[in-house]
């Protein structure tokens, strides 16, 4: 029996829950492993220890930041400016945390801590889209998703911190490019949404400018401003999704 | 503790700071403003799109032929066919342009 395995008795099918969400972040997986990977190996060329490539991924646990980081360490930076950008990075996160804060403020507050730190821009749209459908967000699915995506990129960092220096070809597997197909499918399943054309416009086109402009970490932040500013502008819909 | 391991450890407080920031901070206010609300909506559209974006500037032949492929995928199908069938043409097309 699977039901064993997993120390939740409380809820007959929490189990089951569990699964289901473990089963949704297997894709996230595949498309992330490359890049725990890649972060492990690039962590040990610029200077990390492989424990602390690994504790990077067991602490931070935010792929982009963690890249970034890196990539800083390797130029002498001031610690500070670090740690500035690896918050920058990652600051796309208060916006996520206050969107499903009202769906996860149901659960005891040890679990919402715990739910918190395992919030991943795939996790996020997952619990997004099943919010969508009308289904209420149950600990076991949440951190079935979460903790099984977690567990994997902290021991995949440490595999690639370990043998990082023996992938042959990145580039002819893909690896760089596997996010962004993911991501961009994550943003076409949202398109029944109200102004989604405008907010996707508006955001591609502000993170662009402030990519060539600001640089890197901050076209995250600034490009989504821009989109969500534009729908907070927009005059608010009552009723069906297409009426003014 | 190393130079190396105090940046990782204020880099995970403020990760988490993130994480968890977005909530507290709402939860202080009894009613969502139906803009705020509509704003929040419109946050996992505007978010990805910008991770997506300069990718997709940056990217050659083989990389748009896959995300073409995602999106004539996305009118049938779910994530995983989509992922993998834009994944095998992305790495199809770098056999191919290189």
């Amino acid at each position: 029996m699977t039901a064993d395995a997993i120390p939740q008795e409380d809820e007959p099918t929490a189990a089951t829950e569990f699964w289901a969400g473990a089963k949704l972040s297997f894709p996230v997986i595949v498309a992330a492993s490359p890049f725990a990977f890649l972060f492990g190996a690039m962590a040990v060329k610029n200077g990390l220890s492989v424990f602390e490539a690994t504790l990077m991924s067991f602490a931070i646990y935010g792929g982009a930041s963690q890249m970034v980081g890196i990539d800083l360490f390797g130029q002498h930076i001031e610690p500070w400016l670090i740690v500035l950008s690896i918050f920058a990075v990652n600051f796309r996160h208060v916006l996520y945390s206050a969107a499903i804060g009202r769906k996860l403020s149901v659960w005891p507050t040890i679990q919402q801590a715990l739910g918190y730190f395992v919030l991943t821009d795939p996790l996020y749209a997952e619990v997004e889209r099943k919010g969508e459908a009308g289904r209420h967000i149950a600990f076991p699915w949440y951190i079935g998703f979460g903790a099984t995506l977690y567990v994997s990129w902290v021991i995949q960092s440490g595999i690639g911190a370990y043998f990082g220096n023996l992938i042959p070809d990145p580039h002819a597997l893909g690896m760089d490019f596997l996010l962004p197909i993911y991501f961009f499918g994550i943003v076409l399943s949202f398109r029944a949404r109200p102004n989604w054309l405008p907010v996707v416009i508006v955001s591609g086109i502000a993170s662009l400018i402030a990519y060539k402009t600001v640089g890197s970490p901050w076209h995250v932040s600034i490009g989504a401003a821009a989109g969500v500013a534009l729908v907070a502008l927009l005059p608010v819909r009552q009723g069906g999704e297409f009426e003014r | 503790m190393s130079t190396t391991v105090w940046i990782i450890f204020w880099g995970a407080v403020a990760t988490y700071l993130t994480r968890i920031g977005g909530h507290l901070v709402l939860s202080r206010f009894e009613h969502v403003h139906p803009r705020v609300e509509a704003a929040l909506n419109a946050v996992p559209a505007a978010v990805l799109t910008t991770i997506v974006a300069p990718a997709v500037l940056t990217a050659g032949p083989a990389e748009w032929t896959a995300l073409l492929v995602a999106g004539l995928m996305s009118l049938r199908f779910g994530m995983l066919p989509l992922f993998l069938v834009s994944a095998a043409v992305l790495i199809a097309g770098r056999q191919l342009v290189g």
